[in-house]
């Protein structure tokens, strides 16, 4: 039992029941669909989960932090700001991941820029994003996203 | 239409199964290799399992919620009118309700752009959708922390609107000499 998930739980609680009070087939609605949502999620969730105790029992932190951690230098933190990049997974899940990278000894900086990479730019989504904005609007939002990823996780990394 | 979409799904579901079935295949040769480790590895995987059990159910609740309540009509009602600070912030509230991944956005912001909604907002929303969601938010907190998530979403904030300052202006460089000829 943490407050966190005590935080979390009662707001949504709260917004469920307010929901409820104000109308209640669209609460109805919204409960399908999160539930379908969460078993579509479910086995993405425990490929993830499985990942991370494969990481956390098998990579000793040193090997981590050779990688992504103090160690690493410049060349760790870009390659993991272009497996961001290049990753195409749930990005509510990218936070399970970030913090395991954490435990085992990866500093905050690459951490934070794997989190932003993922979840702003999507090499996988680019011809989508190319079809509907126009390659100059996409490659702007895209490459700028990229280096501004590195700027945030320099920040991180240099105040927390 | 609908047939299509029927179809697609179970493709999707059906590629994520095979994938849980190789990671399980991968991780039970692990154990079986390595059985001295497996005890780490096992409690390590049960540890995040407990940690994610807790918040999903409500996070998806959340989610549904959105769905229901925040209509694409009210995004692009909103969106489209207000230019300036108060279109900015307005950008990063209604990027960080709705829900789903970002390639679903994209033909949301293509009817904002017909519609003439400014190109800083549009980054803007697009940027909060992408990483600054609520629901997303919330499962910061539960892994990584109050100070993390706070400092991530402020700099967030402050990146993304400069960035779409930049992209507006850079925009807007290409096509204005064209225009005027």
């Amino acid at each position: 039992m943490n407050h966190t998930m005590i935080f979390i739980n009662s707001f949504v609680l709260v917004c469920l029941i307010v929901s409820f009070l104000k109308d209640k087939t669209k609460t109805k609605k919204a409960l399908k669909v999160a539930v379908k949502s969460f078993f579509k999620m479910l086995p993405m969730v425990l490929i993830i989960i499985i990942f991370i105790g494969l990481l956390l029992g098998l990579m000793p932190p040193e090997k981590i932090s050779q990688f992504i951690g103090e160690q690493a230098g410049w060349g760790g933190f870009l390659l993991i700001a272009f497996i961001g990049a290049i990753m195409h997974i749930p990005s509510l899940l990218s936070f399970p991941l970030a913090a395991s990278f954490l435990e085992d000894g990866a500093a905050i900086a690459p951490v934070v820029v794997f989190i932003t990479t993922l979840t702003m730019i999507g090499i996988v989504t680019l011809p989508l994003e190319i079809k509907f904005m126009g390659k100059k609007f996409t490659l702007l939002r895209n490459g700028i996203s990229f280096i501004f990823a590195l700027c945030i996780a320099l920040i991180m990394g240099a105040i927390l | 239409m609908k047939n299509e979409k029927k179809d697609k799904q179970p493709k999707k579901g059906k590629k994520n199964l095979i994938g849980l079935g190789f990671i399980t295949l991968i991780f039970v040769i692990v154990l079986k290799m390595f059985p001295s480790k497996s005890p780490a590895v096992i409690s390590a995987s049960w540890v995040y399992f407990k940690e994610m059990m807790v918040i999903l159910p409500a996070i998806m609740i959340l989610m549904g919620l959105f769905v229901v309540w925040v209509s694409k009509e009210i995004v692009i009602k909103h969106l489209g009118e207000r230019s300036g600070i108060k279109g900015m912030l307005i950008a990063f509230v209604l990027g960080a309700l709705p829900t789903g991944p970002l390639y679903v956005a994209f033909p949301l912001v293509f009817g904002l752009k017909q519609k003439g909604a400014s190109i800083s907002n549009i980054v803007i929303f697009l940027s909060a959708w992408a990483c600054i969601k609520l629901p997303q938010e919330m499962v910061e907190l539960q892994f990584l922390g109050w100070k993390f998530m706070v400092t991530r979403l402020v700099l967030t904030i402050i990146f993304v609107t400069i960035m779409g300052i930049i992209v507006e202006i850079l925009t807007k460089f290409e096509y204005e000499p064209i225009n005027s000829k």
